[in-house]
């Protein structure tokens, strides 16, 4: 993954990592990798990943089990949550982008729907 | 207690003030970059730390004590230029560091070197500058130390060698340890940064956590310093 470096890089990773636990890439109530092998994996620092980490936990999508590590949260409903939170963001940004080009919301719907 | 503590360190060469006043705090596991550009006093801060240089006033900790034959036991230092002998075989440069250093895993040193693909038996002087390099940082994070510190271990090496050696450092640093990483080439490096220190004119002009300055100022720490440091 390349990191933007305009921007706090823990934002970016746990962005990343918010995108892995909503789209079942990490599954729930599945084991995330140790906070050395993310930092080697996204080449970052390990102090990175440990507030990227903390940010999720604060979020509640992952909890610490004391000495098995970190987990992803077994609440479906919560990764639901943020599923429809992430998707809206991007309609909110699709629709901000068709403006930006001239269209109107419903015109930028029927463009979706293929009336062009 | 603080892993390395720089305390009002003056440095002069006869009437040049190299250094001025410089008071430093590295804490234990972090990854810091030390920034500035060309002759602001980067090496020689860096060779004050290696007891290589005296301070003209001004004191030096390492892990409360003050620098000298102890500390060197626990800093692994990589200098700017290197100071092997270039006929000597990769062999006989680990045999050369499994008698002068204790801590010292010659193990890990000749894995690492393996990925590297590299014949143990042939000499630094025919290997290319990139391989050289690579071989002396492999040998300076096979030490098992407390502080790490890097002079400019980016210089001169293509993008590719510069992806090895990043991951080097993050790979093989001690839980614990610390990398002091000089370097003028910023954007290469500061993804794996915890810290940055500003170094201009002898003197440190800023100390801060990578994030928080980038989220401060909203750019990457290469556009922070080129705008500081415009000629």
């Amino acid at each position: 993954m390349n990191f933007n470096n305009d921007r706090p890089i823990y934002i970016q990773l746990l962005e990343q990592l918010q995108v892995l636990i909503v789209s079942g890439k990490i599954n729930s109530g599945e084991r995330i990798s140790s906070v050395r092998d993310l930092a080697l994996e996204y080449k970052v620092n390990p102090n990175t990943v440990q507030k990227a980490l903390q940010e999720l936990e604060n979020l509640g999508l992952i909890y610490t089990e004391r000495t098995n590590g970190k987990f992803v949260t077994s609440d479906k409903k919560l990764i639901e949550k943020y599923k429809k939170e992430f998707a809206k963001e991007q309609v909110n940004n699709y629709f901000r982008n068709m403006n930006s080009l001239g269209f109107t919301n419903e015109e930028a719907i029927n463009y979706l729907k293929g009336d062009k | 207690m603080n892993l390395l503590e720089c305390k009002n360190i003056c440095k002069d060469f006869g009437k040049k003030k190299v250094l001025k006043n410089i008071n430093l705090i590295i804490p234990k596991g972090k990854i810091i970059g030390l920034l500035g550009k060309n002759g602001t006093g980067k090496t020689t801060l860096i060779k004050l730390i290696n007891d290589l240089l005296v301070p003209t006033s001004g004191e030096i900790l390492i892990n409360g004590k003050p620098v000298g034959v102890e500390s060197k036991k626990i800093v692994s230092y990589l200098p700017e230029r290197t100071y092997l002998d270039k006929s000597m075989k990769v062999i006989d440069v680990i045999k050369y560091f499994e008698e002068f250093y204790d801590n010292f895993d010659s193990k890990k040193a000749k894995k690492l070197l393996k990925d590297l693909d590299l014949d143990l038996n042939s000499k630094l002087s025919k290997m290319s500058k990139g391989m050289q390099e690579k071989v002396q940082l492999v040998l300076v994070m096979s030490r098992r130390a407390d502080l790490y510190i890097l002079d400019e271990p980016l210089g001169g090496v293509d993008p590719a060698t510069r992806d090895y050696i990043l991951d080097t450092i993050l790979s093989n640093f001690n839980e614990g340890a610390s990398v002091i990483i000089s370097t003028h080439l910023i954007s290469d490096i500061e993804r794996i940064l915890d810290e940055v220190i500003f170094i201009d004119k002898g003197k440190i002009i800023l100390t801060s956590d990578t994030d928080t300055l980038r989220e401060k100022e909203n750019s990457s720490i290469d556009e922070i310093f080129r705008r500081m440091f415009k000629c």
